[in-house]
């Protein structure tokens, strides 16, 4: 069965003021609905990868996909993968403090959320070094271990077999309308809403 | 007191005036205006809104004021350290890959001094009552290179259309003389590989999201309506 776009678990002005409405509808609709169909597109000369999920599909970076399509299977299955999680781990109603384990496991490796140092400011610092289009990630490594760090482009944490547990698309389609050169600004508004609740489930795991 | 942007703006005003390397829209990037100013911002050659429609005027703004001022400012902080390499054409320090730069600062110089570079060409090759086909020397180049004008423009939107991420479509000259199109990524410059950069459009998001969001084939489509051929063949005519 051909990769489908998931429907956006709330509506396009939930996040509002922190991310447009008009953002929300170009990203979904637009952006993650072109590397759905150019993910499946790069699939059309191996259909027996279709039953792949999308996480085998990337392992080992995508060492299962011929080498004609993998850098395609990379590029748009990364982006399926990460824009798929990246709305799941945002949210009305949501920011704050983290709860559950992934809360303990936040304050023993980075000192907390907001702490200097902490995992925030781990994270903006990625999000704004990444040259070019990329997201900065919060991991949890094979060993269980929290990790902070960026990739490049729809990279996806799943290819070095690392478990994505919260993201932040530094694209600049992701904030561009609202923010325009602005990163760091909009770095520092997407905290005000991370579903927890989710980024916990995914630690959980 | 004048802000920085405004000093900046007035000193390269004030050089490129008088300066010899100065002919009607070339401006030559990253020249050493006086003791400490390091790299500036080259003044746009026309006014923000001169490309309307085909780019708006409030991309120009930022991409002009913010971007390509941020490359500058990064590429100085870069170089704080370096007077040796301050002194040095932009050209030059981007030349193999940047080789004549200390490691630790070498991705620095390249993604910031590409900017510069990248983005000091960009204005130049655009302008308004532009647009059209290349005459003379380069005409003929580009016919003999792609048959004709029209696959120049194909090839030239096909690679910035497939460029996953952020980077640029070239129309370059080789070390042979010969024409090439192909992509590079983010600010990756055709010089760092021995190449003159002929023609370039920038393909970053920030180039064209304002108007043009995820739809990058239109926003390549229009620029042909802006491209000033002069600065190009003139480029292309340059030892």
């Amino acid at each position: 069965m051909a990769f489908t776009l998931p429907s956006l678990p709330y509506s396009t002005d939930a996040l509002e003021p922190h991310i447009d409405k008009m953002t929300m509808e170009i990203h979904h609709g637009k952006h993650h609905n072109a590397y759905v169909t150019n993910l499946n597109k790069a699939l059309e000369a191996t259909p027996e990868l279709l039953a792949l999920s999308i996480e085998e599909l990337l392992a080992n970076k995508a060492a299962k996909v011929p080498e004609a399509s993998r850098q395609a299977v990379i590029n748009n299955g990364g982006g399926h993968a990460n824009h798929s999680l990246f709305w799941t781990v945002l949210g009305p109603k949501a920011g704050g403090e983290p709860t559950g384990t992934v809360a303990d496991a936040i304050k023993s490796t980075f000192g907390g959320l907001s702490a200097t140092g902490g995992l925030k400011e781990k994270m903006i610092d990625a999000g704004t070094k990444r040259f070019g289009s990329g997201w900065s990630w919060l991991v949890k490594t094979k060993d269980g271990k929290l990790e902070v760090y960026a990739t490049l482009n729809q990279d996806s944490p799943l290819m070095e077999g690392k478990t994505p547990i919260f993201g932040i698309d530094v694209w600049e389609h992701a904030y561009y309308l609202k923010y325009q050169n602005r990163r760091p600004d909009y770095l520092a508004a997407i905290w005000n809403v991370v579903n927890w609740t989710e980024v916990n489930k995914r630690f959980a795991k | 007191m004048l802000s920085s942007i405004n000093r900046r703006s007035f000193l390269v005003t004030g050089a490129l005036a008088g300066a010899a390397c100065f002919t009607a829209g070339a401006l030559r990037p990253g020249r050493v205006l006086a003791e400490g100013t390091m790299f500036e911002l080259p003044k746009l050659p026309y006014g923000y809104d001169a490309l309307e429609p085909s780019i708006d005027k409030t991309t120009m703004e930022i991409h002009h004021d913010k971007h390509h001022q941020a490359y500058v400012d990064n590429l100085n902080k870069a170089l704080k350290d370096q007077p040796d390499l301050q002194k040095m054409p932009i050209e030059e320090l981007l030349a193999n890959k940047a080789a004549k730069v200390p490691e630790a600062i070498r991705q620095a110089v390249i993604n910031n001094g590409g900017g510069h570079f990248n983005h000091s060409l960009f204005w130049t090759v655009l302008g308004p009552n532009a647009g059209g086909e290349p005459k003379g020397e380069l005409a003929d180049a580009i016919k003999s290179t792609f048959t004709d004008f029209k696959t120049l423009t194909e090839k030239m939107n096909e690679a910035g259309l497939k460029r996953f991420g952020s980077g640029w479509s070239w129309l370059a000259k080789g070390a042979d003389g010969k024409l090439e199109v192909y992509s590079t990524a983010n600010q990756d410059s055709p010089i760092m590989d021995g190449k003159t950069p002929l023609f370039g459009i920038d393909v970053w998001e920030h180039a064209y999201y304002l108007k043009y969001q995820n739809k990058r084939g239109e926003y390549l489509k229009a620029i042909w309506n802006v491209v000033n051929w002069g600065e190009v063949e003139k480029r292309f005519a340059a030892k």
